[in-house]
């Protein structure tokens, strides 16, 4: 089976300014959803309390809200249901710094009465460990970005790394922009999920790239926009592929892998699809855009080739006394 | 047939993969295993802070005592003994023993004394300060310890997080019951002292406020058992728990349970003293501010033991003893995170991400045979390979599988093809070209390398800062994404690479590409 033939070379670059537009259109979007919405940190980096209650009824939510009413602890929690009918989340600002006795203890105790549940699970994040996490979460993404760029830089050539980075900014804007919009808490497991899309989206970028860079190296004479389209091409298949048997099992992931992967789950299919796509048109059209020179590339290699054969008859010379 | 050092490397990982992963896989008696993280198996994390200001002031409260034992003992007449959070201050009322009690004090580590006449001053240097308060934090990181291992749990873990966090994490608690047992049993002080009753006021104690007792150099402390019941002790400790060498569960004459203790040869002295200076006067036994028991001295007590009596189950006193034994915290201890997942979720989702990898799992391997045919399935012989040797190295280390970890190898499955897909790639538009089998293997592999490497290793930089940054059940996702990038390199470019140059000659003869490649015949 072959999904396109192999004579065929696709017009990827003619296209590149309606891709340009959609991408700016959903970049744009996505930071306006960011900036009116806002994220919606859970408790991992904005510090509180979630207990999760599985009753072996339909959880009785508006009895849950009667019992939680009556102590000022529970002042601005929300219950919502999780996963299925009988199992609910409740969620709350306040923290307690008690060990025998949190949060969790007094939301049981508040609960009793509303049926026969079961906690199954407490997570209590003070204040000061949720802004640790954040600002240790923001290190991480700068940091993972920082080492690709000078790897990108140092293996290719500095436009390669400044295309390849501002495919992933656009992959990870639209990215927090999807989460935002259906409204997903922001907790660890969605930084995870965007680090993995980093790394993921440049693994995409980086076939098509060496592709570029074989192109240029072997063929002097052609454009770099039909190099670029004849890379994109070729490597179209293989790009395909991998996307789709990563969308797979990310999808049953999405579908079997239980509420508590979910936000992870639909984070990274949404850096799936975004970051296939960016490799083919955000970071290849920049690289046009940028200007890449064939030809100066090409008396940069000879420099380079000269350089070291420079070096090397040097050291034949020395080696052999004659210097 | 052929061998070559390709396939003979791949059959050694496949073996070592089979091998390791076994004993988790099927979980054997013995052999390293893989442990499964608090997500998945139930039980209890925290990060525990520790109020170190609070050990500074009790280091200054033992100060105290120690100045006034040592004051009584020498027949030096101290007044107005008074001590606050970092200063001591006392009136030495015959000024000819301001040599031996300077002496005396000079003895104490870190301490800044001033003499002004007959006011003598002492405050905690600085460094002394942060001395005690690292301490205090080593101090609670080796009692919580102590008192775990002593709890029944396997393998609790308790590690310094940091400057100044402690990480507990309990695996396998079952029940609400004991999660909230071992909670007591980690944050309870166990701060034992023995205190003089200010006999001259115990008849005005419940006509009198805290400010009042503090003005006579007394606390009035509730009673263990009826907290209505009050009394009034000297706030300077006859001697505390620090001097205690062993506690244990035993029974009274009614088998009821107690709790015996045996002081250190020092605290053997004091008490010894003590109890024969005041006959007829109550001492209280005081546990965390509560007193248990405040009984007449009836005759000087040697050799150092004691007992607390008190309403306790079995269990209680059992735990109670732990703690004592352990030591006690030298300052209270707080929660700044937690969490606690119950077994049934954790299986709950266990079952949920199983079933998520084997759906994905098959997916991929139907796919990729439908599109590769034989090459499909040489890739999946890789992707197998794969996750035995995740599952092997995870075991040999003995890492942790997270519920984030699960995803990961989920994740690995989808990703991990993809070598193979950029080397098939690479072979069909060979294949194309008209080029022989042999030259479209080799140089297929030739060409996709440097792709693969670069790719992978992008990855592997997000991975790696993920471990570095990430925290509990994330380092999980880290380590077998890691795992996965670098076994699907070692599968793709070696394992699957000798499996082509065995088949070599077959494919060669056969000249089907369709069914070797799931391209159209030979072009």
């Amino acid at each position: 089976m072959e999904f396109f033939k192999y004579t065929r070379t696709f017009n990827f670059m003619g296209k590149s300014k309606l891709g340009m537009i959609i991408s700016i259109v959903l970049v744009l979007a996505s930071f306006a959803l960011l900036a009116t919405k806002g994220l919606n940190y859970g408790v991992d980096f904005a510090g509180g309390t979630i207990v999760q209650v599985k009753y072996d009824s339909p959880a009785p939510i508006d009895a849950m809200r009667a019992k939680l009413k009556e102590n000022e602890i529970f002042k601005g929690s929300s219950i919502t249901e999780f996963g299925s009918p009988e199992e609910v989340v409740i969620r709350m600002k306040s923290t307690s710094g008690n060990v025998t006795v949190d949060v969790g203890d007094i939301t049981r105790e508040a609960l009793v009465g509303t049926g026969k549940f079961e906690i199954r699970r407490v997570d209590i994040v003070g204040p000061k460990v949720g802004s640790e996490l954040k600002e240790k979460g923001i290190m991480s993404l700068i940091l993972a970005v920082i080492g690709i760029l000078i790897y990108v830089a140092f293996r290719f050539e500095w436009r390669f790394a400044v295309a390849s980075i501002i495919a992933l900014v656009h992959d990870v804007s639209i990215a927090l922009g999807a989460i935002t919009l259906v409204g997903l808490d922001v907790n660890l497991d969605v930084l995870a999920a965007l680090l993995t899309i980093l790394g993921y989206s440049l693994n995409d970028t980086i076939i098509v790239f060496d592709r570029i860079r074989e192109g240029v190296t072997n063929d002097r004479s052609s454009k770099l926009s039909d190099i670029i389209d004849e890379s994109i091409t070729r490597t179209l298949a293989r790009t395909t592929l991998t996307s789709l048997t990563t969308f797979f099992v990310v999808f049953t992931l999405f579908m079997f892998g239980g509420e508590i992967i979910h936000a992870f789950a639909f984070t990274l299919l949404v850096g799936i699809v975004v970051g296939t796509y960016s490799s083919i048109f955000v970071a290849s059209p920049i690289l046009l855009e940028f200007g890449f020179d064939v030809k100066k590339y090409h008396v940069k290699l000879a420099a380079r080739a000269k350089r070291e054969a420079d070096k090397q008859r040097m050291r034949d010379q020395f080696e052999s006394g004659t210097m | 047939m052929k061998l070559n050092y390709r396939i003979v490397i791949f059959a050694l990982a496949i073996i070592f993969g089979v091998f390791f992963s076994a004993p988790s896989l099927l979980q054997t008696e013995s052999g390293k295993k893989i442990t499964l993280g608090l997500d998945l198996q139930g039980g209890l994390h925290m990060l525990l802070g520790v109020k170190t200001e609070e050990a500074v002031k009790s280091r200054i409260k033992s100060i105290a005592a120690s100045i006034k034992y040592f004051g009584e003992r020498n027949d030096i007449l101290i007044d107005s003994l008074n001590f606050d959070e970092n200063a001591i201050s006392f009136i030495l009322l015959d000024s000819d023993d301001t040599s031996v009690i300077k002496e005396f004090l000079a003895e104490i580590d870190g301490a800044i004394i001033v003499v002004d006449a007959e006011n003598i001053s002492l405050k905690l240097s600085d460094e002394e300060v942060i001395k005690t308060e690292k301490e205090a934090i080593s101090q609670a990181i080796e009692t919580i310890r102590n008192r775990l291992d002593q709890f029944g749990l396997t393998e609790p873990v308790v590690a310094r997080q940091g400057e100044e966090k402690i990480l507990v994490q309990l695996a396998g608690i079952k029940t609400q019951e004991e999660e909230q047992r071992a909670r007591e049993l980690i944050s309870r002080a166990a701060k034992l002292e023995l205190m003089a009753v200010d006999e001259d006021r115990a008849g005005r104690v419940y006509t009198m406020s805290d400010a009042d007792a503090a003005e006579y150099g007394d606390v009035i402390l509730p009673d263990a058992k009826d907290p209505r019941i009050k009394h009034i002790v000297h706030e300077i400790p006859i001697l505390d728990g620090s001097m205690l060498t062993d506690a244990s569960m035993g029974f009274d004459q009614n088998n009821r349970p107690l709790i015996n203790f045996k002081l250190n040869a020092e605290g053997a002295e004091i008490f010894g003293d003590f109890t024969g200076k005041n006959v007829g006067n109550h001492l209280a036994v005081v546990l965390d501010g509560k007193v248990y028991s405040a009984p007449v001295i009836n005759e000087r007590i040697g050799g150092g033991s004691g007992q607390i009596s008190g309403d306790y189950t079995v269990m209680e006193a059992k735990d109670l003893s732990i703690a004592l034994r352990s030591g006690s915290l030298l300052a209270p201890i707080y929660l700044m995170e937690k969490r606690s997942v119950g077994p049934s979720l954790g299986a709950d989702s266990i079952k949920a991400s199983m079933v998520a990898l084997i759906g994905g799992f098959i997916l991929v391997i139907v796919f990729m045979v439908i599109y590769y045919r034989v090459a499909g399935i040489i890739a999946n012989i890789a992707l197998v390979t794969n996750l035995f040797i995740i599952l092997a190295v995870m075991s040999l280390f003995g890492a942790t599988l997270t519920l984030p970890g699960m995803a990961g190898i989920v994740l690995t499955v989808g990703m991990a093809v993809d070598a193979n897909v950029i080397i098939s790639e690479r072979i069909r538009e060979l294949l194309y070209k008209g080029v022989s089998i042999h030259k479209a293997i080799e140089d297929g592999y030739a060409n996709a390398m440097r792709a693969i490497l670069d790719a992978n290793i992008t990855t592997l930089i997000a991975a790696v800062v993920l471990y570095a940054y990430g925290t509990g059940a994330i380092k999980g996702f880290a380590i077998t994404i890691s795992i996965g990038i670098l076994a699907s390199m070692l599968t793709a470019i070696l394992g699957t690479h000798g499996i082509y140059q065995v088949l070599e000659k077959k494919i060669t003869k056969s000249k089907n590409n369709r069914l070797w490649f799931g391209i159209k015949g030979s072009v």
